[in-house]
């Protein structure tokens, strides 16, 4: 309905207008040592007013007049989501996603923002082109959309973006993620320079000639399919280089999408020297290994990095439990039908990821004992903003109602239709899944509810 | 009972052992029929069989297009050149299309792996892999595994070398799984850049130099080098190559068994992977191995394409 | 199902004396063995070519060149069955300008005969080909006929008639199978392969 869209987009700016209580959800803030159930109340500014714990024998909030009055019980309350790490693939690719058909699907998917990577067409590496995203973005998105801007003109790696524009035009960080910054003293560079306005850099670690062309893991799957493999050194070398020189440089250094054992080992030790380095791992690499790979050679399981070994997987998993991994972060890439249905070796590569991502992660690992929820919950939503140098969104009173509503017992069969992203790649389609987002408020505005996005 | 269950031949495990003893057998008597002044038979006729090779080819599209006249099947080429492939047509609607067209058979080749599986998704058709990437190529390893068979009476229990640019050899890719299923050992000599990522994936064992073990050796592959491939990067030279791999007169005539046999997939680099005097010696048979192709692919269409039933 | 032998109707005796006589009847056919070449039918048509060829022998004192023939490969059915594994032909003559003699168990449509025949052609060009049968059992659907015929056996088209011979059955003899009742044409689904192999063409 049209006049929703229009609320949501004053939302952004006013809050929503409308008071909404949630009653009688299981209220998750890790950063409070949060877990009981309780009611919240949103005031109309957008903001949280009033959280009473039941548990503690707090009198239940009553209902404003005119208040929205949504039955919590059975669901799980947290703070929204973050993903930073999204193909909104607009401007100049927009048969496979749009900003609004992205951020419809983030909705969907239970998040209150994504960060928009600047691989577009043109790249996003210069202030005009991050402005023009936002103002995109103010117009059709149903979530706040953080864009990132380039680290090289074109994503080319031979000369700087114009950081310091981009950065005073809105961009959060600064990524050629796509490819790796193939020239160390190019990355050492960006790093100098980042330095000066404590800019954050972050890495697609993917050392393109160590790589070879490999388009799956280099191993026992590899040598079976007869598909070229590539080493997870290709990620790991150029990672522990990153490192290095951010150690070297003192500049923010965040790794994308990491997904070997010796990234996550040499990101440990960074963190504990003090280093100041973050990393996000996404969902698939976290669930899944190459041993999904099979004789159909489906393609939705080609990504980059490579779906990895057992041993990595769990590597992954034990850094997102112990805090080396700060942030999960889908890597959502949309791709056209035509871009899929080809040789392996051919399709491009990428799953979408925006509206699995709590599925799977419910399913595969909090459902399997793997990582509690409180964990997963650190890792979704406080962990991406610390990475991005955003302001905390806590359950108590005062805090922006960025805020997510999880139906642990719902149960979601992964198909086409149920994905409402422009694209369908998703490595998990045909995947039966327990537990996902049913309602997201943003600023208090509501944009999905009961399951079905408000448009 | 169908003389080969699997609808298609996309890789050599499609095939019970029964199966590929059963192909060399019958390939036996299209070997003879080779031999005739008339080499045409009846068998195939109303049969539509697609060759569609999108990387350049001559032995392979030759000795299958021969097969299939032979056997009196109908046969259209879509080489590289005439394909729309190259126009940017995607590999979905040139299924569909040959399907349209209700063909019986496509015999593929490619540079990618697993595109045959695409295309068995796609068509009704039945699917002969002509070689598929780095990854399998089963009619070479039957005519091989007949070349074998024909000269030793088994293959059980030999020992095969498989010698050069295993990485990058869908020969290999179907060969050394199908020996170690018959119960032989075939063993990938090469250095390890050439090696697969896990050679015993394929249930082969490794040797790094060829001296170390020519002596063991029963049959003696020979895998093309690309040169492109061999310079610099992978191994310094075609000349040390050759030098520490390639099969001369010394190593044939002092270091292999007597009885052994020199196999290659063709086409050979003389100088390269064998001198002209091992070429010339009655152990090089890589002139039985073409005359073996066409045989067993006469067979395995034969039996691919025959009905279900049995005859009474 | 258990085979319901209607009759027996050769027993080896009359074989051997049936082929005594064609042998007989191919040497005065053709004014002795000069120019004739004897072919079975693989996979009892080449035992009975072998009889045939010792007669001549042993009629004429001259030996006469035996080969064997696998149709399979230009039956005119391979699109619904095929031969799982093929049998050797072998013609160790040059069949041009030859006179050669065709052998087979059962002459029954005739198909086999007709892919016997292209078979042949493909080898060569003989001056002639005749055909030489144990046992004729009717229901033609080519125009077809024997030259030499051992025993004319009439019978319904759902019946089999069996031939089995030494060495490759324990006995010979020439047996009618009666049709069974609740199946048409998979009749012969249940009899052992060996005997499965000859009973139809």
């Amino acid at each position: 309905m049209s006049n929703k869209t229009e609320q949501v987009t004053d939302a952004m700016v006013t809050g929503s207008g409308m008071v909404t209580l949630i009653r009688g959800a299981r209220l998750v803030d890790p950063q409070l040592n949060l877990d009981a159930i309780g009611d919240v109340l949103i005031a109309a500014d957008g903001l949280i007013e009033e959280v009473d714990i039941v548990e503690d024998g707090g009198s239940r909030i009553s209902a404003p007049d005119g208040a929205c009055v949504i039955d919590g019980t059975g669901k799980i309350l947290i703070p929204g989501p973050i993903d930073l790490h999204v193909h909104l693939r607009e401007p100049g690719q927009e048969y496979k996603e749009t900003i609004l058909t992205g951020t419809r699907a983030a909705a969907h998917g239970g998040w209150v923002g994504v960060c928009a990577i600047p691989n577009t067409e043109p790249v996003a590496d210069e202030g005009a082109t991050i402005r023009n995203v936002l103002d995109r973005a103010a117009e059709t998105a149903y979530v706040p959309v953080y864009p990132y801007g380039a680290i090289t003109r074109g994503q080319a790696g031979k000369q700087l973006a114009e950081i310091s524009d981009m950065l005073d035009a809105g961009a959060v960080g600064f990524t050629d993620d796509g490819h790796g910054v193939q020239n160390p003293l190019m990355m050492r560079r960006a790093m100098e320079y980042a330095k000066v306005f404590d800019a954050l850099i972050l890495a697609h670690a993917e050392d393109e000639q160590l790589a070879d062309g490999g388009v799956v893991n280099e191993g026992r799957v590899a040598t079976r399919l007869g598909l070229p493999g590539q080493t997870g050194l290709a990620e790991s070398l150029q990672v522990i280089r990153d490192i290095e020189l951010a150690r070297l440089t003192g500049a923010r250094l965040h790794i994308c999408h990491v997904s070997t054992k010796e990234s996550v080992a040499a990101i440990r030790a960074a963190k504990a020297a003090g280093v100041r380095v973050t990393a996000e791992a996404t969902p698939h690499h976290l669930v899944l290994n190459e041993n999904a790979l099979s004789y159909d050679y489906d393609t939705r399981l080609k990504m980059a990095p490579p779906l990895r070994s057992e041993a990595d997987r769990k590597a992954l998993v034990a850094g997102l439990v112990d805090g080396t991994i700060d942030a999960i972060a889908t890597d959502h890439a949309p791709h056209a039908k035509q871009e899929k249905e080809l040789e392996f070796e051919l399709a491009k590569f990428g799953t979408t990821g925006l509206e699995t991502a709590i599925p799977v992660l419910l399913t595969d690992l909090v459902a399997t004992g793997q990582v509690d929820l409180p964990c997963l919950v650190e890792r979704l939503s406080a962990g991406p903003r610390r990475v991005l140098g955003l302001e905390s969104v806590l359950l108590q009173p005062g805090c922006v109602a960025d805020l997510t509503l999880i139906d642990p017992e719902a149960t979601v069969t992964v198909t086409e239709d149920w994905l409402v992203g422009k694209s369908k790649n998703s490595a998990f389609i045909g995947r039966e899944l327990r537990g996902a987002a049913t309602d997201v408020f943003v600023e208090g505005v509501r944009v999905m509810a009961d399951g079905v996005v408000c448009d | 009972m169908p003389s080969i269950k699997s609808k298609h031949l996309i890789r050599i495990q499609d095939l019970t052992n029964d199966e590929i003893y059963a192909v060399l057998e019958n390939a036996a008597t299209f070997k003879e029929i080779n031999e005739r002044p008339i080499k045409k038979l009846p068998t195939l006729r109303g049969r539509t069989i697609i060759n569609l090779f999108l990387e350049p080819s001559t032995r392979t599209r030759s000795s299958f297009e021969l097969a299939e006249k032979r056997l009196s099947a109908d046969s259209l080429n879509f080489s590289a050149s005439s394909s729309a492939t190259v126009k940017g047509e995607s590999l979905l609607d040139t299924a569909e299309t040959f399907d349209a067209m209700k063909v019986d058979m496509v015999v593929a080749r490619h540079k990618y792996g697993g595109y045959c599986n695409i295309l068995a998704d796609h068509m009704d058709a039945k699917i002969v892999n002509g070689g598929d990437g780095i990854h399998q190529h089963p009619t070479q390893t039957l005519l091989d595994l007949f070349t074998i068979y024909e000269h030793f009476g088994r293959i059980e229990g030999l020992t095969v070398g498989i010698v050069g640019d295993i990485y990058h050899s869908r020969v290999a890719g179907s060969l050394a799984p199908a020996l170690a299923s018959l119960g032989a050992t075939p063993i990938f000599i090469a250095p390890p850049a050439y090696q697969p990522d896990v050679p015993e994936e394929l249930g082969a064992q490794v040797a790094y130099t060829l001296d170390e073990v020519l002596p063991e050796l029963d049959v003696v592959n020979l895998l093309r080098i690309q040169g492109e491939r061999a310079q610099g990067l992978y191994v310094p030279s075609l000349r040390e190559y050759s030098a520490l791999y390639g099969m001369n007169s010394h190593r044939m005539n002092n270091l292999m068994k007597k009885d052994a046999i020199i196999l290659h997939p063709g086409p050979m680099n003389r100088g390269v992977e064998v001198t002209a005097e091992v070429i010339a010696d009655p152990r090089m048979l890589v002139l039985d191995q073409v005359n073996a192709g066409v045989a067993v692919r006469m067979a395995v269409m034969y039996m691919m394409l025959g009905g279900d039933g049995d005859v009474e | 199902m258990p085979d319901t032998v209607k009759a027996s109707l050769m027993n080896e005796q009359d074989v051997s004396r049936s082929l005594m006589r064609i042998s007989h009847e191919i040497l005065e056919a053709n004014g002795g063995a000069e120019g004739l070449a004897i072919v079975g039918i693989v996979t009892r048509g080449d035992i009975i070519a072998h009889q045939v060829a010792e007669n001549i022998q042993k009629i004429e004192g001259s030996a006469v060149p035996v080969g064997t023939l696998d149709i399979s490969l230009y039956r005119d059915d391979v699109a619904t069955k095929i031969s799982p594994v093929l049998h050797r032909t072998d013609l160790p003559f040059n069949v041009d300008d030859t006179t050669v003699v065709l052998v087979d168990d059962v002459l029954f449509t005739g198909r086999t005969i007709r892919a016997a025949l292209d078979a042949i052609m493909d080898y060569g060009r003989p001056n002639a080909i005749q055909l030489a049968v144990l046992v004729d059992r009717g229901h033609r659907e080519l125009p077809i006929r024997a030259d030499y015929v051992g025993k004319n056996v009439p019978s319904s088209y759902g019946e089999k008639v069996m031939v089995r011979l030494k060495p490759v059955d324990e006995v010979t003899d020439v047996r009618i199978i009666a049709a069974d009742p609740t199946e048409s044409d998979a009749a012969g689904d249940a009899l052992p392969p060996e005997i499965d192999a000859i009973t139809g063409e």
